[in-house]
């Protein structure tokens, strides 16, 4: 094994449970357990865990903590209220992504931000940059593990290890009490598309909690899951990942995340190349598309249109709840629309596929 | 898990079986076990020409394509046509039912340069 790879809190137990464990971004993170598809099932008709601690944490702290928050994120900051967050992007000055993020306020004085794991010092380091507001950001990731709870019995299973009333915690919202036994933070949000629990705790309470959840669930068939399940389920609820749909030269608007992004709420990091892009017309969107002929289609592969190079698949996979294969693909604005033909290059062949309406899957609620 | 002793098996995780000129050629359990859940199998046709160490198909997990490369060189003479529906298979039954193509070989080839059962399994304890 690499001693360079990084570790969670988690990392022996993942190895004691037999997971298949991968390099992801220097992580030494586990792919999957049981399989791909067994643990997507799960989540879908239960309720699976997630180690994601390898997830980065930034803290804004101070009199204007607010303001740096909103200057450097996308999204209408000023209108959250204490124990709300939303889904958000860091952006450079030419508008492509720093990174896509998860914005908690605690108070107007202090803001919690998840940040992508391989991401995280790079958008410390251009927060920070911004700064020039009367409050600190900090590096926080090193006091925090975090543990996911998936699926449609996620509530019933977190609610056996907490006082607070987990029902009365809207979707994409927070609060701070205890789990398990230790001081957390518990927020009702996810990336899988089903219904969901993110725990925030020191990482030394890290394996107590993890060993309490998979108690809790075991009356719903409980299982822990890996990134291999969390790609696949994050994909049919098409949300983005960094690397793939989003990156420093695509904008939310080509990534189809224009709602993420509040061109009306006052100045912000992007917001000049993002109005020079309104104003030029956008001309490449992230469609949803099912492979209509055998083949799948993967990350990186070229989509061709009569004949002619169109753009890219940003990922691509089977979709173990659909049965079909499906990706999600960069094309021209025009053909950005469901119903349009399209060719994938699979190994020099050209295979067919049709632009389909996203997300692939949505849960009933 | 049991690797035959009258297979031989490459390192990139092929097994092969020789009957008079005809080798059958699959993945080894090691493979499939790397790959996860297998969904996809893309294998040439009857009549197609292969040749020792160049791809001639491909495996898909989930996450991931692996391609298949020939441990002999010849002429695909018959391909597991049920794979292509029961893909999954590759996943139960690997070293049996789930060979992937037979191959007519050329001459008598460089059997004896491909990895014993013991070897192989040396190799992928080592690789572990």
């Amino acid at each position: 094994m690499n001693n360079q790879l990084k570790r969670t809190p988690l990392n022996g137990v993942h190895r004691a449970l037999g997971a298949k464990m991968v390099d992801f971004g220097g992580w030494d993170m586990p792919v999957q357990y049981s399989g791909i598809v067994d643990e997507h099932n799960t989540v879908r008709n239960s309720v699976g865990l997630f180690d994601v601690s390898h997830m980065g944490e930034i803290e804004i702290e101070g009199p204007d903590a607010i303001d740096l928050t909103d200057f450097v994120t996308t999204n209408a900051v000023r209108k959250m209220k204490d124990g709300q967050a939303h889904y958000s992007g860091l952006l450079y000055e030419h508008g492509g992504f720093v990174d896509d993020i998860l914005v908690h306020r605690v108070s107007p004085a202090r803001f919690f931000l998840c940040v992508n794991a391989s991401n995280q010092e790079k958008d410390f380091e251009h927060i920070r940059n911004q700064n020039r507001f009367d409050c600190e950001a900090r590096f926080a990731s090193e006091r925090y593990a975090q543990l996911a709870i998936q699926g449609p019995r996620a509530l019933e299973t977190a609610q056996k290890s907490t006082a607070t009333d987990l029902s009365g915690i809207r979707y994409y919202w927070f609060a701070d009490g205890e789990f398990a036994g230790v001081p957390a933070r518990i927020a009702h949000t996810g990336y899988t598309g089903e219904d969901g629990f993110e725990i925030y705790v020191a990482p030394e309470h890290a394996v107590d909690v993890w060993n309490a959840i998979l108690e809790a669930g075991k009356p719903f068939g409980i299982k822990p899951c890996g990134l291999g399940a969390r790609n696949t389920l994050r994909l049919e609820a098409k949300m983005a990942l960094y690397g793939h749909e989003i990156g420093a030269s695509i904008t939310p608007f080509e990534a189809d995340l224009g709602w993420i992004v509040k061109m009306d709420k006052g100045e912000f990091t992007g917001r000049a190349a993002l109005e020079k892009q309104l104003k030029k017309g956008v001309t490449r969107k992230l469609a949803g598309f099912e492979m209509r002929s055998r083949g799948i289609a993967r990350d990186g592969y070229e989509v061709s249109i009569d004949g002619a190079a169109a753009g890219w698949v940003t990922s691509g996979s089977p979709s173990p709840t659909l049965n079909r294969n499906i990706g999600l693909a960069l094309l021209p604005v025009e053909r950005a629309k469901p119903g349009e033909k399209i060719q994938v290059t699979i190994r020099n062949q050209q295979v067919e596929a049709e632009t389909v309406p996203t997300p692939f899957y949505k849960r009933t609620k | 898990m049991n690797y035959p002793e009258d297979y031989r098996y490459t390192k990139e995780h092929e097994w092969v079986h020789l009957a008079g000129d005809t080798a059958t050629v699959g993945i080894t359990f090691h493979a499939q076990e790397e790959l996860g859940d297998i969904v996809y199998v893309d294998l040439p046709k009857p009549g197609q020409k292969v040749e020792k160490g160049k791809s001639f198909g491909s495996v898909e997990s989930v996450k991931a394509v692996s391609d298949i490369y020939a441990p002999v060189s010849g002429e695909v003479i018959e391909v597991n046509e049920g794979l292509a529906t029961a893909p999954e298979k590759l996943n139960e039954d690997p070293h049996k039912a789930a060979w992937l193509i037979k191959i007519r070989v050329d001459g008598s080839a460089d059997f004896n340069s491909l990895l014993s059962a013991a070897d192989y399994q040396s190799y992928i304890g080592a690789e572990a």
